[in-house]
């Protein structure tokens, strides 16, 4: 008997598997996303990359700046905290319901967390017990808001205020999440170095802005050129060591500007439903009785 | 295409004696079916070596190639690590640019290319064949060349792709397609027009590797390059891309050369023909959905599947061990040999045995073995970086490239050094200029390996640790992970001057080659000048 064909067939279908798998699936479930809404704020995300940082994009992929950065913050998991904005006049009650959902607390110091409001009565705690004590606070008269804080090593550091999720790269060609941490992840670093001064002088001279930092010096993205009636404004403030000749200033070319508006373009703090960060306490039950509504 | 024969083939390979065996092929020469009485002889080894010659040297010598120049770029990406400013004014020469064109180097020009000279000297060997089409295949390893030159000129340039594994720019991908096609074609008619139909497991290996590449570099080009598929789809195609290049194609080609040779070289059947099987059924299966890591912004059952694939590709690992252990350390077939009562069999592993002692293809099984054991610690090392719980920590750190550079170095060159100084000397017909040569390869690349995939690791796994503890710089991690890289920087040296003597090693093989080629020639040419003389006298 024959089995030539059937092994054949067997192998052709195992090394395929992974192609159904890992390219068609997906490119059907990720390849046709659209924007998404934000949550609790109203509008959609994500938008596409103003034009000069899309030719950043450009001057990222050319120069290999994946090689040393990533672009994937990482989390691993969600906190609740419950944030008392109004004590309301029920005071007793609501000292009497943070008595009771707080039993570590001594009273005096319940006292004080209502004194100079808005104020986080409950932090890093698991969803049901933050709902829980959002309603007893709504039934004590006090308002009160639940939100979600995502935590990790990443976000602890100041990398992100979430972790990165498919959403915020839709817009983006090549994509390019990087493998490794050579240097800081750069998914939030518009965040976190929000100005272009900073970003120009760390590109020509790294070692300026960070003291110890590895990465190379990217003079060739800058020009140095004669002052022409006046200095321009984009020139770099240089210390008298690195600064060029008299009458000369060193400015940033094209690519550079690209480049750093690309980095600064860099935030992905969207609230999302699949990365939240802040959502609405939850409603409340409402099919407790049959009363008819107060307001109808 | 595939033989009838391949599942109905007798399984008493594992309980042949040594004794009986081929002396040049891992199956045992009683399973050669005489159904080649209608056809042309069989052609001996040497005659089938002799059709190989011209495309094996062109692709063995560009690999060597290929390894000084990415030697070159490893050491100028390494350096900056001691300097950030070395080099750093001129644009082709920034890090970034030259750590891809390194990593291509060695992957598509090295690896690649000695791995195909290597299956087409396998598929002809055991399908005992002649190549016919020699130009053809010269011709693919000429375009293969081209292509390759443009597209590391074109990252230097700043045409790079921005994918991982896969940076070579558009333009010099459908010359590398054609070029491998070429190749690749010339293998395949070599295995249609095999004599012996019954496969060995190696063929198996190198059929599913050939078909592959061109399946995964097509889907690549087109998806990421021609008509670019949204958002983070992109990111999965690179990775699965290129975790199918350098864990399965590598794993298939480097296991299939193991295959052959452990057995040959040691002159003992292969433990077994049902745990190579094996091996490749878990590799295809596993090994395509390896790749992606956990931090991948995407929908969490891409992580979570290639996770589980991975932790399964450790059925693969285990299957190669056993297999490596009992045909390297099992000592009964060699007891079966001392234990014989026909002198001439005792006389024939003895001169085996010291033959094998002395010459260069102990060296060759040196590296092989070395190669088996790089497998297995890289593919560990794979199973590690993904597991949860530690992913968290070794995930984006520098023990990612300790596992690739292992994986390339430690596993697929080693075994392609194996099997070159294994099958050059017989393509050429010259044995080694210099055995020393050889010794000192091996230990400049073993150590080279060792001192540039234990810094890493270790640099790896202090800044994943670090990372964890928020409070600790950024800064002051990477300046502590600076004194591991800066001895990675030494194995980088020590490893460049291995290939140094590789391709010293290979040229001089060359060279003696067609120099007593041309002065046989010179002298059939000449031979009439010089006969009237002689008869005068």
């Amino acid at each position: 008997m024959n089995h030539g064909p059937v092994i054949f067939l067997a192998a052709f279908l195992a090394l395929t598997a992974s192609w159904f798998g890992f390219v068609l699936m997906p490119d059907i479930q990720v390849g046709g996303l659209q924007q998404t809404n934000m949550v609790g704020v109203a509008a959609t995300y994500p938008v596409e990359r103003p034009g000069l940082a899309r030719e950043g994009l450009d001057v990222y992929r050319a120069n290999g700046c994946a090689s040393c950065h990533s672009q994937q913050v990482r989390q691993s998991g969600t906190v609740c905290n419950v944030v008392m904005t109004d004590a309301g006049t029920n005071r007793v009650a609501v000292i009497d319901v943070l008595t009771q959902e707080l039993p570590d607390t001594s009273r005096s110091e319940i006292e004080q967390m209502l004194v100079g409001l808005p104020k986080t009565v409950l932090k890093g705690s698991d969803r049901p017990k933050a709902n829980r004590m959002v309603r007893a606070l709504k039934s004590s008269g006090a308002k009160s808001s639940l939100s979600i804080v995502p935590v990790g090593p990443d976000i602890a550091r100041g990398w992100g205020k979430r972790q990165t999720v498919a959403e915020d790269f839709l817009y983006d060609d090549p994509v390019m999440l990087g493998s490794q941490r050579i240097g800081p992840d750069l998914a939030n670093v518009g965040l976190r170095e929000p100005d272009a001064r900073w970003e120009y002088l760390h590109l020509y001279a790294p070692r300026l802005e960070v003291k110890g930092s590895i990465m190379p010096p990217f003079r060739y993205l800058f020009d140095e050129r004669k002052i022409g009636q006046a200095p321009s404004p984009d020139a770099l403030a240089l210390p008298p060591d690195l600064a060029p000749p008299h009458g000369y200033e060193i400015v940033p070319t094209r690519k550079a500007q690209g480049l750093v508006a690309y980095l600064l373009s860099l935030q992905a703090t969207a609230p999302l439903f699949n990365a939240p960060l802040t959502v609405p306490p939850s409603a409340e039950p409402t099919a407790q009785t049959n009363a008819p509504s107060k307001n109808p | 295409m595939v033989s009838s024969q391949t599942t109905t083939q007798s399984p008493s390979v594992q309980s042949q004696s040594a004794a009986t065996m081929a002396p040049n092929s891992p199956v045992p020469s009683a399973a050669v079916p005489a159904a080649t009485d209608t056809q042309p002889p069989v052609p001996s080894p040497s005659e089938i070596d002799f059709s190989c010659r011209l495309p094996l040297l062109v692709l063995f010598l560009s690999g060597a190639v290929w390894l000084l120049i990415a030697s070159a770029f490893a050491l100028i990406g390494s350096i900056k690590f001691h300097a950030p400013d070395f080099l750093a004014g001129t644009p082709w020469l920034t890090y970034g640019r030259v750590r891809p064109a390194f990593i291509d180097s060695l992957l598509y020009g090295f690896c690649i290319q000695a791995g195909l000279g290597v299956s087409l000297w396998l598929l002809a060997r055991l399908g005992q064949t002649r190549l016919n089409r020699r130009w053809a295949v010269t011709a693919g390893a000429a375009v293969w060349n081209l292509g390759l030159t443009i597209g590391v000129v074109g990252i230097l340039w700043g045409d790079s792709s921005g994918f991982a594994g896969f940076e070579i720019p558009r333009y010099a991908i459908p010359l590398m397609f054609m070029g491998y096609v070429m190749l690749a074609f010339g293998s395949v008619v070599v295995f249609n027009q095999r004599r012996r139909r019954e496969l060995f497991v190696s063929e198996w290996f190198l059929l599913a590797a050939l078909f592959w590449f061109p399946w995964i570099l097509s889907t690549a080009a087109l998806l990421l390059d021609a008509s670019p598929v949204r958002g983070v789809v992109q990111a999965i195609i690179s990775w699965w891309y290129s975790s199918n290049l350098q864990t399965v194609w590598l794993g298939l080609v480097g296991l299939a050369a193991v295959f052959y040779m452990l057995p040959k070289l040691l002159a003992r059947p292969l433990h077994t023909r049902y745990l190579a099987l094996f091996t490749f059924w878990t590799l295809i299966l596993f090994g395509t959905w390896t790749g992606v890591p956990a931090s991948a912004p995407v929908p969490a059952w891409i992580p979570a599947l290639s996770t589980a694939a991975t932790v399964l590709t450790l059925l693969t690992i285990i299957a190669v061990a056993v297999s490596f252990y009992q045909t390297a350390c099992d000592r009964s077939a060699d007891a079966l040999v001392r234990s014989s009562d026909q002198p001439a069999v005792k006389a024939q592993a003895r001169t085996r045995t010291s033959a094998l002692l002395s010459s260069p293809e102990r060296l060759a099984l040196w590296f092989v073995t070395w190669g088996v054991l790089g497998f297995i610690v890289a593919g560990v090392m794979r199973v590690l970086s993904t597991l949860p719980g530690l992913s968290e920590t070794l995930g984006l750190t520098w023990f990612t490239p300790a596992q690739s550079m292992l994986n390339l170095y430690g596993f697929f060159s080693l075994v392609m050094f194996g099997a070159i100084y294994h099958i050059l000397p017989g393509v050429i017909g010259i044995q080694f200029p210099s055995t020393r040569r050889v010794r000192a390869h091996f230990w400049l690349a073993l150590s080279g390996i060792a001192l540039v995939v234990l810094p890493l690791a270790g640099a790896g796994i202090l800044e994943g640790v670090e990372l964890q503890n928020p409070a600790r710089a950024f800064v002051e991690i990477s300046s502590a992970t600076l004194p591991f890289l800066r001895v990675s920087t030494l194995g980088d040296l020590v490893i460049a001057a291995g290939h140094v003597l590789f391709s010293w090693t290979l040229a001089e093989l060359v060279l003696k080659c067609y120099r007593a080629r041309a002065v046989s020639a010179y002298k059939t040419a000449t031979a009439d000048l010089f006969h009237p003389v002689e008869v005068k006298s």
